[in-house]
């Protein structure tokens, strides 16, 4: 019954043989021991099992792994990159976006992939952004501070390099 | 550029949670994270119906199915007398049903099995061939006469009234009405709801039969008390029981009871001698675990005619489902909604309560709550709402005239509490300030002219947190102190060991904190631990708002036993009598001359190396703290609404908080914490529900119909403080987890009464739904 | 919750998912943003023996105007309708609704197609479509059907479609100017499905009606078409007096259960309201604003 596939997790080529049945969350949390991306309900509503395929978040207790195959997918434990936390990793720390951290990966995957599309949201758009992840802990504000924060430093990171290479040329 | 000097961690100081920096990576460790060699895994068949008899259970299918291990029934069970269990209210509890199902999901038999799929694939199997009986689904039917018998199982219960309780003084409250100008009376019910942490219940139960310890992972807000009526129920030696909490995803009291679930996957794990996973799911979680509320109170205010009040008369009938499982103190049966007098100076006041047993889901834990005090503030704040509108009076006006006043603390009140301290004037004012109140009146009466309909809802609650005193309150006749243990190393840094359990909160941050504000070690030097019974001392766990109470205290005093020590020692190395030793912010001197010290460092090294003679040797203590009396949080929440006449839409525009929780340790996680309480006072109050139709059938068993506000729907907070410190706690701190759970729900409903009242609409029960308030001004004629 | 065992297929074109379809029959379904397939599958609500994946089929993710028609491929998802400045500029009706189907999360994956094939009475695109006069094409082995949106429903999840049958586009008049339209839907929260919405689709003519279309969801066992109130606008001007007619219309169109969400009084009204304010919020659109 099993069908083999190779999902990119983390930037990591993963080879699994699984029931067609398998939900990708339960890929990454039981297969790989990836429990940083967490289950909240059955209905497809918490958001807690966000993850990005191929840059997009979706919610990985609604996603067959077998549907994964051939993608890339970045779970929470993907975000660090060479040693040092991602922006919204370290703002939602600084900003204190967390509290029982359930929620958090799936809201911190959602946001990135919000600062892709929009480097510079405003309260209302992170608060739409984010309206399918639940936390029940936080109230939300906090995580909309937190998000602007990260917004403004990757802003601010993205034009040192620019400006860097302006005063070259 | 000028350089920060990191924050201590002092008392005030906002420094960053340390717990962060795994929860930020994934690393955190949540009991679905827990795996060990050769883990099983439980899943539960539950009963369809709300109260059926079992004529029979086959499970030849379910056995059949590859990967299946074994099935329990409640028959096996009880050859092992674990069929039933003990509730935290003195009751009992199926642990898997035997003789009938008494609610919809009630647990009848577990697979166990190599798989959580194979496991759920056969429950499915299960036959059970159930006989229907009529379902009882509210207290009303089940205390008349004549309906069905829930409890038949129970000796000596011969209806399905559970308690009869009363507080104050009923011939003195009708004095008080024999005298009133005006009686204000309102019916109110507090409908069910359930905690719903993000993160379900779970357990992770591996039994050694060679040796017979039990190492039980649960998702368990109280460990040691679980791991002490754990040792009760299954007969076990409690030194053989090790319970391990790990990091909780959420509690809000959903984890406060012990679940069938844990003792079935106990059992298998004994019997089957392998560990056994069972974690719900979160339809499961919210059919069958802990709801909350579920109260039908009338209350009736005496009043004068210039407003002020003279008594206060209250009736209530509790729901508490199949089982009576309140998690409360023994000694109360409805918990602690004798507060229910609130902040007014009421002379006189008569509680009356009763209780019933119904086919619905057993629980009453309280939700974000000491224990009803939620219940009870609603109901007082609600009925001042409307005896402002009756006797034509500004809410914030009716609230002015009958506050405690400050210099009247302590306060003896009507039913019995010795309110701490407070300022109820002073945080009413700033609310108002912050919000612009007079400038919204104005705005309000503008919009009314033109058909518009907004409104402006006040609620000025107090709470009682931080259970014990010892001797009054009791968990299942634990004593309710708690206890810290510091041991302070060679090097300086820190220990610190608590009988609490954090589910978010941030205890490994601000406990350190007081460590740091009485010691002087840095709170980046203090290592928290909790949540392990072999490795903490006992405690009665976190809820109802007294970790920082209780637990706080103990931290403090236990840090303060470590300074009186610590001093003998710097005298010595100061080379001065211990009496003229004085110690600031984690420096010791001689009176007199500052400049010659000795850091809590020194002393910590000198500890293990260089000692008076006669002293012990060593940096280490532990307190066991039983509060002398309870600590009472109170606040003012605005709101301001608008609502479309034409759908019953209610949106909230405006939302001020001013809250007074004492000294505040770290204020950064205080704000956060009521953040979370208001937006779980929001759900209350407009979507979370729990209901159920006439067979018993449960209505809101899953996210679809259980409601859960978003970060859109979510209003945005504004937030102001006022500090009135305990007098009796350590540092002065109150508590805060649960003020706004408590306050808000009244100051969101009053908003909506406060809109419609003029069309002669008192009372809209919870959750105000759009369809209700449309149907409220459509009987009234004012629906568009 | 976890789905009952199935076996997987990802045909890499129609024609093999069709041959797949096609020997599968009953026990075959197709999985397209699995939004609502898959949530049944773990209630196991269902439990087909096969599942077609579309997604593996190139090709099928697009939106178009061409020969008077808007073409929608049956991967097009609810977040590109979402973003879609062709929507957003010539068809109000979609480009209201989509941001309010279910979450910001699930409308990453679910489609307009899926939703359409899915049939739930509460779902939102069936209605948007039928105020639309949408045509949906139904490919199979044996061949290609047209089947207009009214003709589609028959029923909570029952549709016109085959097992066997792929919903492989959806057409729809191109937009005329002077084209006008709104969805409003009541929600209790972000995620939930209407307790009540109406779509309205208005194509204003030389001042008066050219057409009005205006569907209504979880008011029946099915997406409606609120039929009377569309003919009463035909050809009227759009006064007070005519909005009003046609929202009485519409109210009366809607067949509401009563439930926890409300009353049938209550969801009747609502439908009067959001038809007489839809109305008016798309001829105010189609003469060129909001
Ligand atoms: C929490 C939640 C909230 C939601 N809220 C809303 C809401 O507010 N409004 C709303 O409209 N929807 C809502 N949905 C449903 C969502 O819009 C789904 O995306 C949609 O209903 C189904 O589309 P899909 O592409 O995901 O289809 P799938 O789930 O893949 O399939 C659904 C059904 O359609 C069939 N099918 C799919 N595509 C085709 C095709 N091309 N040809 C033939 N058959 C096909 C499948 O076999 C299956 O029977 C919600 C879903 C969830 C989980
Ligand atoms: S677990 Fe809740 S949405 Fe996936
Ligand atoms: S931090 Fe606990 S659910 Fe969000």
């Amino acid at each position: 019954m099993g069908q083999a596939i190779t999902v990119t997790v983390n930037g990591e080529k993963r080879s699994a043989e699984v029931e067609p049945r398998l939900l990708l969350v339960h890929f990454l949390r039981e297969k790989l021991r990836l429990t940083g991306t967490h289950i909240g309900c059955d209905t497809t509503h918490c958001g807690a099992c966000t993850v990005l395929v191929d840059g997009t978040p979706v919610k990985s207790c609604t996603m067959l792994a077998v549907q994964a195959d051939g993608q890339q997918v970045t779970t929470v434990e993907g975000l660090v990159a060479g040693g040092v936390l991602h922006p919204i990793q370290a703002a939602f720390k600084e900003e204190h976006g967390l509290q029982c951290g359930f929620c958090t990966p799936g809201m911190m995957l959602t946001s990135i992939a919000l600062l892709k599309e929009n480097q510079d949201p405003s309260d209302d758009e992170i608060r739409w952004a984010l309206s399918g992840n639940i936390c029940r802990c936080t109230g939300y504000m906090n995580i909309v501070k937190a998000v602007k924060s990260a917004a403004v430093q990757m802003k601010a990171a993205a034009e040192v390099p620019a400006a860097t290479a302006a005063a070259r040329s | 550029m000028a350089v920060e000097t990191p924050l201590k961690g002092n008392i005030g100081d906002s420094i960053k949670r340390k717990e962060d920096d795994r929860f930020i990576r994934g690393k955190g460790n949540y009991l679905d994270d827990v795996v060990l060699p050769g883990m099983l895994h439980m899943a539960i068949n539950r009963s369809p119906f709300a109260h059926a008899k079992i004529k029979s259970i086959n499970t030849d299918a379910a056995q059949a199915v590859p990967g299946v291990v074994a099935v329990v029934t409640g028959e096996l069970l009880a050859q092992h007398k674990l069929a039933w269990m003990p509730t935290l209210s003195g009751d009992t509890q199926a642990v898997l049903a035997t003789d009938k199902v008494r609610f919809q999901g009630q647990e009848v038999a577990c697979v166990i099995a190599t798989d959580p799929y194979v496991a759920r694939d056969a429950a499915g199997l299960i036959e059970v061939d159930y006989e229907v009986l009529k379902a009882v689904v509210t207290p009303q039917q089940a205390l008349k006469s004549g309906a069905p018998l829930i409890r038949d199982e129970k000796e000596g219960q011969t209806n399905n009234h559970i308690y009869h309780w009363e507080a104050g003084d009923k011939a003195k409250t009708d004095e008080a009405f024999a005298k009133a100008d005006k009686v204000v009376k309102l019916d109110t019910f507090y409908p069910r709801c359930h905690p719903s942490p993000l993160e379900t219940c779970g357990i992770v139960a591996d039994v050694n039969p060679a040796t017979g310890h039990a190492t039980l992972w649960m998702t368990s807000q109280a460990p040691h008390a679980h791991r002490t009526l754990f040792a009760i129920v299954a007969g076990l030696p409690e030194q053989n029981i090790r319970i391990i909490s790990p990091d909780i995803g959420g509690g809000f009291g959903n984890k406060v009871p012990i679940y069938p679930g844990y003792v079935v996957a106990t059992a298998a794990s004994l019997l089957i001698g392998k560990p056994v996973k069972w974690v719900e799911d979160r339809s499961e979680n919210l059919i069958s675990t802990g709801f909350a509320r579920d109260y039908y109170m009338s209350g009736e205010l005496a009043l004068r005619n210039d407003g002020r009040m003279l008594g206060l008369r209250v009736k209530m009938l509790s729901d508490n489902g199949a089982f009576y499982a309140d998690a409360q103190p023994t000694k109360f049966r409805a918990g602690l909604f004798h507060i229910v007098t609130g902040s007014y100076d009421l002379p006189a006041a008569h509680v009356v309560t009763d209780g019933a047993y119904t086919n619905k889901a057993p629980g009453g834990v309280a939700y974000r709550c000491s224990f009803r005090v939620t219940e009870a503030s609603y109901l007082i704040e609600r009925l001042v709402e409307s005896a402002a509108l009756e006797m034509n009076m500004d809410p914030t006006e009716i609230r002015l005239k009958n506050f405690i006043q400050p210099e009247q603390f302590p306060y003896m009140s009507a039913t019995g509490f010795e309110y701490d301290s407070g300022n109820y004037p002073r945080a009413m004012q700033l609310a108002l300030d912050k919000l612009g109140y007079k400038e919204l009146r104005k705005e309000q009466a503008e919009k009314r002219k033109k058909g518009e309909l907004m409104g402006i809802g006040v609620a000025s609650f107090t709470e009682v947190v931080g259970a014990g005193p010892g001797k009054h309150y009791d968990i299942a006749g634990l004593r309710m102190f708690d206890s810290a243990e510091l041991r302070v190393h060679p090097t300086g840094k820190a220990i610190l060991k608590l009988g609490v359990k954090s589910q978010g909160q941030g205890h490994e941050t601000t406990f350190a904190q007081i460590v740091t504000e009485e010691l002087g070690i840095p709170a980046a030097d203090i290592e928290v631990q909790e949540g392990d019974t072999d490795n903490t001392p006992y405690g009665l766990g976190t809820y109802a708002s007294r970790s920082t109470p209780v637990g706080g205290a103990a931290t403090a005093m236990v840090s303060r036993k470590l300074r009186d020590k610590a001093k003998k020692i710097a005298a010595h190395l100061l080379e001065a009598s211990e009496a003229d030793i004085e110690f600031d912010h984690g420096k010791f001197f001689v009176r007199g001359s500052p400049s010659k010290s000795k850091t809590i460092q020194d002393v910590a090294f000198a500890a293990y190396t260089n000692l008076p003679d006669g002293l012990e040797a060593g940096l280490e203590g532990v307190t066991y703290y039983d509060p002398p009396n309870m600590t009472f949080p109170f606040g003012t929440y605005l709101v301001v609404v608008d609502i479309d006449r034409g759908t019953g839409q209610v949106k909230v525009r405006r939302m001020v908080a001013v809250d007074d929780c004492g000294v505040r340790i770290n204020p950064m996680v205080v704000e956060g914490q009521i953040h979370g309480g208001l937006t779980e006072g929001f759900g209350i109050a407009f979507m979370e529900l729990i209901t159920f139709d006439e067979e018993g059938n449960c209505l809101g068993s899953n996210f679809t119909d259980y409601l859960l506000p978003t970060s859109w729907e979510t209003p945005k907070f504004e937030m102001g403080e006022t500090v009135t410190p305990s007098p009796h706690h350590p540092i002065g701190a109150k508590g805060v987890g649960e003020s706004a759970t408590v306050g808000s729900p009244a100051a969101f409903v009053n908003a909506v009464i406060d809109a419609v009242g003029h069309l002669g609409i008192r009372n809209i029960d919870m959750p105000v739904t759009s369809d209700k308030v449309w149907a409220a001004l459509n009987e009234k004629g004012a629906a568009e | 919750m976890l789905p009952a065992p199935f076996e997987y297929h990802a045909p890499r074109s129609v024609d093999e998912a069709l041959d797949l379809l096609d020997q599968f029959g009953d026990e075959g379904k197709v999985l397209a943003g699995g939004q609502s397939l898959i949530p049944l599958l773990k209630l196991r609500f269902a439990s087909p023996g096969h599942l077609v994946d579309i997604n593996t089929i190139k090709d099928l993710d697009f939106i178009e105007e061409r020969d008077g028609t808007l073409r929608i491929g049956p991967l097009f998802r609810h977040k590109a309708a979402e973003r879609s400045s062709l929507l957003a500029s010539r068809y109000h009706v979609m480009a209201d609704a989509a941001p309010q189907i279910a979450d910001p999360i699930i409308r990453n994956r679910g489609t307009i197609a899926g939703s359409v094939a899915h049939a739930d009475p509460s779902g939102d695109w069936g209605t948007v479509l039928l105020a639309m006069d949408a045509d949906l094409i139904l490919r199979s082995k044996k061949g290609t059907r047209t089947v207009k949106a009214r003709d589609f429903f028959s029923g909570p999840f029952s549709t016109a479609l085959e097992p066997t049958e792929i919903l492989s586009e959806i057409r729809i008049p191109a937009a005329k100017p002077m084209t006008g339209g709104s969805y409003l839907k009541l929600e209790r929260k972000v995620g939930d499905f209407a307790t009540v919405a109406v779509a309205v689709h208005l194509v204003m003519d030389d001042g008066k009606v050219g057409s009005a279309g205006i569907g209504l969801t979880a008011v029946g066992p099915q997406n409606l078409k609120a039929e009377k109130a569309e003919a009463s606008l035909k050809g009227a001007r759009l006064d007070d007096a005519a909005i009003k007619q046609a929202a009485a219309l519409a109210a009366e169109a809607a067949d509401p259960k009563a439930d926890h969400r409300g009353s049938v009084e209550y969801k009747r009204n609502v439908v009067r309201v959001f038809t007489e304010r839809g109305l008016k919020r798309a001829y105010e659109r189609a003469r060129g604003g909001g």
